[in-house]
């Protein structure tokens, strides 16, 4: 199997949909990938670089499968946002099989200065797609509701 | 959208023929216009739709349709639970219940004299609004199961309004059916402290002026005469409707097999209205539109409480609230005889036609106030549901202008400080708490709702009384 070349280093991008937003995570590892795809989330209420990881929660979820679990992971931390009135801006997921496990830091929202500019609804299941790449890093990926 | 793979049946109406596993056509309404510029996606995913078990009669999209889950946005289907009909979390959305209330402010625009600033200092004071805003009503777990089961009805016994607001509520303010006990904890720790905000995105509440009537002797009977202010919220159902979304929606992909539903795409997931999860949602989805209708009574009742430290003059009372993110048991007559069908409409608006049972007095002759939100500087409408028109979108119009612009290229498109002064030129206050919010949702971001109202009026769905422009809008 190719792995990433040494050049490769885990990123996040977001793609269009019309009434939404995609999230697209890069990683050199699956595990890695749902970090970049949880930083991109962030990036959709504001700029992750605002947000300081002091506070660490833990988050558990579990799926049949990978793509279903990048939705739980989502999911997860759409909650964990809404019910701490947080935001999260570095993240540490270990997958094993079906189940995630994962520490995610940040801050209470801080209005003036995280400036957030919209509330994600809930990850959904359109373009979802997490798989290997042929150049050997992982893509996780799904449409956010907003 | 290529219209070589549509039937044209009228100037305003084009049918995708059955192919594939599709039990039914599918319906788009629109000129050619609208549905040249209409994504692929509605044609696929109201193909989609049409193949669902127990659907009756045509697969719906309305002239504002886009791109959505599973079902399209602006998609209305019916299913008959007794032929295996199956109810669709994707098909009502994450947002349940959404929906625009309207207020008479017994104002004209000459009453704010130099008050607008004011007006929207306080508005965007008094009704928490954005990321991370809280209400300042927090529900225990009693007061939260009777908001579930009570919506509108229990936040004016709470204090929040008076009874006739009831009367031009849909449902009464109090949809029956509604099970707390089917609403996650997890659903109810995220809505504990956002009853009575308005959220992000596309909600907004704004002060509008009767620009132009179209039909007069409608207008009249919903008390609204030219150059009279109205306000408008537009707002759902919150976290708590976001999460119950969640929840089932993943529930309903993992079960569909057992039930022996082939999905053509995982966000069509549903179960059989006769089945241990379509009950459970049901009742879940149900709590949650009471929770929408609780919120924009206590919405409503802030900003009363607004208008009344400003203007002691003026009186708030509610032109009338309706949905457009639903899954609603209702009887239609279908081929000659009525008939008890489970009418999903996401991002479609009810509309029922003069003579429905369910309008209260002063309409029942009408028929329904259809309101339809714009967005920041364009027009917003009222329309009134027609004669017939259950034979052609189960008695449903549009809800919106619809997107046409993703968020991403919106942002590169405009800067929000820009929108917000370009506006102001307009004569548009806007309060907002993101400037990025505000380019995201710009006019431009958006289809022509003038366009979508017309072909909603000229299809027949809905018929055009009143066109209304913002002079104020309290954003997301």
């Amino acid at each position: 199997m190719t792995e990433p070349g040494a050049h490769f280093e885990g990123h996040w991008e977001h793609f269009p949909h019309v009434a939404d937003i995609g999230i697209r995570g890069y990683g050199r590892s699956l595990e890695e990938s749902f970090e970049q795809a949880a930083l991109a989330m962030t990036a959709v209420i504001c700029d992750p670089a605002r947000v300081r990881p002091e506070e660490q929660i833990r988050i558990r979820c579990e799926a049949p499968d990978r793509e279903l679990l990048l939705v739980q992971w989502l999911n997860a931390l759409i909650y964990e946002m809404a019910t701490r009135g947080m935001l999260f801006s570095r993240f540490e997921v270990h997958i094993d099989e079906s189940r995630l496990t994962a520490a995610a830091c940040g801050e209470p929202v801080d209005r003036l200065r995280h400036r957030p500019a919209v509330e994600p609804k809930g990850a959904t299941y359109t373009e979802l797609r997490v798989e290997k790449c042929k150049d050997g890093y992982w893509l996780a990926q799904c449409v956010v509701d907003v | 959208m290529d219209t070589n793979r549509l039937t044209r049946i009228s100037e305003y109406a084009w049918r995708i023929e059955p192919h594939g596993n599709m039990r039914v056509p599918a319906v788009i309404y629109g000129d050619e216009a609208l549905i040249r510029g209409m994504d692929e996606k509605v044609c696929e995913q109201a193909a989609n739709v049409a193949t669902l078990p127990g659907i009756v009669g045509p697969a719906y999209a309305m002239p504002d349709a886009h791109w959505g889950y599973g079902f399209p946005i602006g998609g209305v289907a019916a299913f008959d639970a007794d032929k295996g009909g199956v109810v669709s979390a994707g098909g009502v959305g994450f947002d349940i219940s959404c929906g625009v209330r309207t207020l008479h402010t017994g104002l004209r625009r000459a009453d704010l004299a130099g008050k607008t600033e004011q007006l929207a200092d306080a508005l965007y004071r008094e009704i928490p609004v954005g990321v991370g805003s809280t209400g300042h009503i927090h529900l225990d777990r009693a007061d939260m199961d009777a908001m579930l089961s009570g919506g509108a009805r229990w936040a004016v016994d709470s204090g929040f309004g008076e009874e006739r607001d009831l009367d031009y509520t849909e449902e009464r303010g109090c949809m029956a059916g509604a099970r707390p006990g089917a609403v996650s904890d997890h659903a109810k720790k995220r809505q504990r402290k956002e009853m009575g905000t308005l959220g992000s995105g596309n909600h907004y509440l704004e002060v509008q002026e009767v620009a132009r009537l179209y039909d007069t002797e409608a207008a009249s009977r919903f008390g609204i005469a030219e150059g009279d202010l109205l306000v408008s919220i537009h707002c759902g159902s919150r976290g708590l409707g976001h999460q119950i979304g969640t929840e089932y929606l993943a529930q309903m992909v993992s079960t569909a097999g057992s039930y022996g539903i082939e999905l053509a795409d995982r966000e069509l997931a549903c179960a059989p209205i006769h089945s241990a999860v379509g009950e459970r949602y049901l009742g879940a989805m149900r709590a949650a539109i009471n929770c929408a209708l609780a919120n924009r009574q206590i919405i409503t009742h802030l900003t009363r409480q607004v208008f009344a430290s400003l203007f002691p003059q003026a009186g708030l009372e509610l032109l009338y609230d309706v949905s457009h993110n639903t899954c609603k048991l209702e009887t239609h007559t279908i081929e000659g005889r009525p008939r008890e069908v489970y009418v999903h409409r996401k991002g479609a608006t009810r509309a029922f036609g003069p003579g429905h049972p369910e309008l209260p007095g002063p309409y029942r002759e009408t028929g329904q106030p259809v309101l339809i939100g714009g967005s920041m500087g364009t027009a917003s409408y009222i329309l009134a549901g027609n004669a017939g028109n259950e034979a052609l979108s189960y008695a449903s119009a549009c809800h919106g202008a619809g997107r046409s612009m993703s968020r991403r290229k919106a942002t590169k498109t405009w800067r929000g400080k820009e929108v917000i002064r370009a506006l102001a030129e307009q004569g548009v206050v806007v309060r907002s708490p993101s400037w990025r919010g505000v380019a995201e949702e710009a006019p431009g971001a958006y289809k022509d709702v003038n366009a979508v109202v017309e072909a909603t009026d000229k299809a027949g769905l809905a018929r055009r009384v009143a066109r209304l422009t913002p002079l104020l809008c309290i954003k997301g």
